[in-house]
């Protein structure tokens, strides 16, 4: 079974030379701490930063460069700043290659919640919307249960959606999924983790044609 | 040159009155207009709808207007950060419409621009196309959002000059300039006032003609929301 930092190392394997990619809060954030570096990737932060780097030395912070998810980074060479319209110019306009975000329930035929628990938790959906309505490559990083033990990989969402029939990739704690027309296609088991015990954490259907492979990580 | 100069934020502030719909520039904390929230709350006006990205946090920002319940509505994408917040929304005293952060971005644009309504993929079957205009082009759903309609946008730059030209600073940018211009009345305050002929007309940000009042802010504490570093080597 994989912890966040290993789903975040298996993302980062989707990661290819030349892309720009947009990372969510939480696990998707550490996918930029695993790409590969030899070769070439920006990171788009939507509140306005293409060619993001590491977080600053103590000391170096400044209130006036932070990623979305408020926190102080530093830029690369090459790195821009714009505004918001423009950042989602950029979103919208398909010229962000790879979307990665987290998600509290995924359905099979690829809709996503993540931004609303009605009567419990309202925070909005910041860029999620945008982000999933156009992206062509959206890979979800995120466990494959939630606190309670209840599969987040459903035939339906019941929470309020973000998207529909976006979600393309699933990388969870167990398995690497892909949205298929008949179900999550089962592509790769976590290091450790059986079929059987992805198939009892998965309420959606789920597709499993031949053997299936070990993730390398 | 057309002087936009004003005194201090009292006279930039003039004509702001109960019930009035505000924009507010800022991503969290980061590039929001902190003399004029101030300034907001000395002039206790309230009924207040403001447009703005985020909701400040509970002693800061947008926080301060909300804890003195002066605010009636807030369109944002996403307010995670403020208990206040969260205490009236779900009391029923604050009205919030959740948007995609885009579409904001988008709305106040047309605003600026004069479009009266955009089409953006950004909802579309979710609860926030409920109850609006959609349309397909190309094979790909679409929902038609109007462009804002507000009386204030209040933004922050780094440097300005009296002719009213903005330059922003880092991600502090963010829905600034795409505010301006897009109320009846654009007041921006800067860090830097500085004398005309001193900004690079090549990197203007935004030019003067979107902005009706300019002052330079008394002081800002530019927040930081979630300092991250990491140890030096």
């Amino acid at each position: 079974m994989l912890d966040k930092n290993g789903i975040a190392k298996r993302i980062a394997q989707e990661v290819q030379d030349g892309f720009y990619v947009n990372l969510g809060i939480g696990i998707p954030t550490l996918v930029a701490n695993y790409v590969r570096n030899d070769i070439e990737v920006e990171f788009q932060s939507e509140n306005g930063v293409l060619g993001m780097g590491p977080f600053p030395f103590e000391g170096e912070e400044d209130a006036d460069v932070i990623n979305a998810g408020k926190q102080t980074i530093t830029t690369l060479p090459g790195a821009s700043f714009f505004d918001s319209a423009l950042s989602f110019s950029m979103i919208r306009g398909q010229h962000v290659d790879l979307t990665i975000l987290g998600a509290m329930e995924v359905a099979q035929n690829g809709d996503i919640a993540n931004w609303k628990i009605p009567g419990r938790m309202v925070k909005g959906m910041g860029g999620a919307m945008d982000l999933v309505a156009s992206a062509e490559n959206i890979i979800v990083a995120m466990m494959h249960t939630n606190k309670r033990g209840d599969s987040k990989l459903l035939k339906q969402c019941s929470l309020p959606l973000t998207g529909v029939g976006c979600v393309k990739k699933i990388v969870t704690n167990l398995a690497v999924l892909e949205v298929s027309n008949k179900g999550f296609k089962l592509l790769e088991r976590a290091p450790g983790v059986s079929v059987e015990e992805i198939i009892n954490a998965t309420e959606g259907d789920l597709l499993i044609e031949g053997e299936v492979l070990e993730m390398k990580i | 040159m057309i002087n936009k100069k004003v005194k201090n934020v009292q006279e930039a502030l003039q004509g702001v009155t109960n019930d009035m719909t505000c924009m507010f520039g800022g991503f969290g904390l980061s590039g929001i207009p902190e003399n004029a929230i101030a300034q907001l709350v000395k002039l206790d006006v309230n009924g207040l709808t403001c447009i703005s990205n985020n909701a400040g946090i509970d002693d800061f920002g947008l926080g301060l207007l909300l804890q003195k319940k002066q605010i009636k509505k807030m369109v944002s994408s996403y307010v995670g950060e403020n208990d206040a917040f969260e205490r009236q929304m779900l009391s029923g005293e604050l009205d919030v419409e959740l948007i995609p952060q885009g579409t904001l971005a988008e709305r106040c644009r047309a605003a600026q621009a004069g479009f009266p309504a955009i089409y953006t993929p950004a909802g579309y079957g979710t609860e926030v196309s409920e109850g609006k205009e959609t349309r397909e082009f190309d094979g790909k759903m679409y929902v038609l959002e109007y462009a804002f309609k507000a009386d204030f946008a209040f933004v922050k730059a780094w440097k300005g000059d009296a002719a009213g030209n903005l330059i922003f600073k880092g991600t502090a940018r963010n829905f600034n300039p795409n505010m301006c211009g897009a109320a009846k009345i654009t007041v921006a305050e800067v860090e830097e006032l500085v004398p005309l002929g001193t900004l690079d007309p090549n990197n203007i940000h935004i030019p003067g003609i979107f902005v009706q009042r300019i002052f330079q802010g008394d002081v800002y504490e530019k927040r930081i929301e979630q300092r991250t570093v990491r140890p030096k080597l």
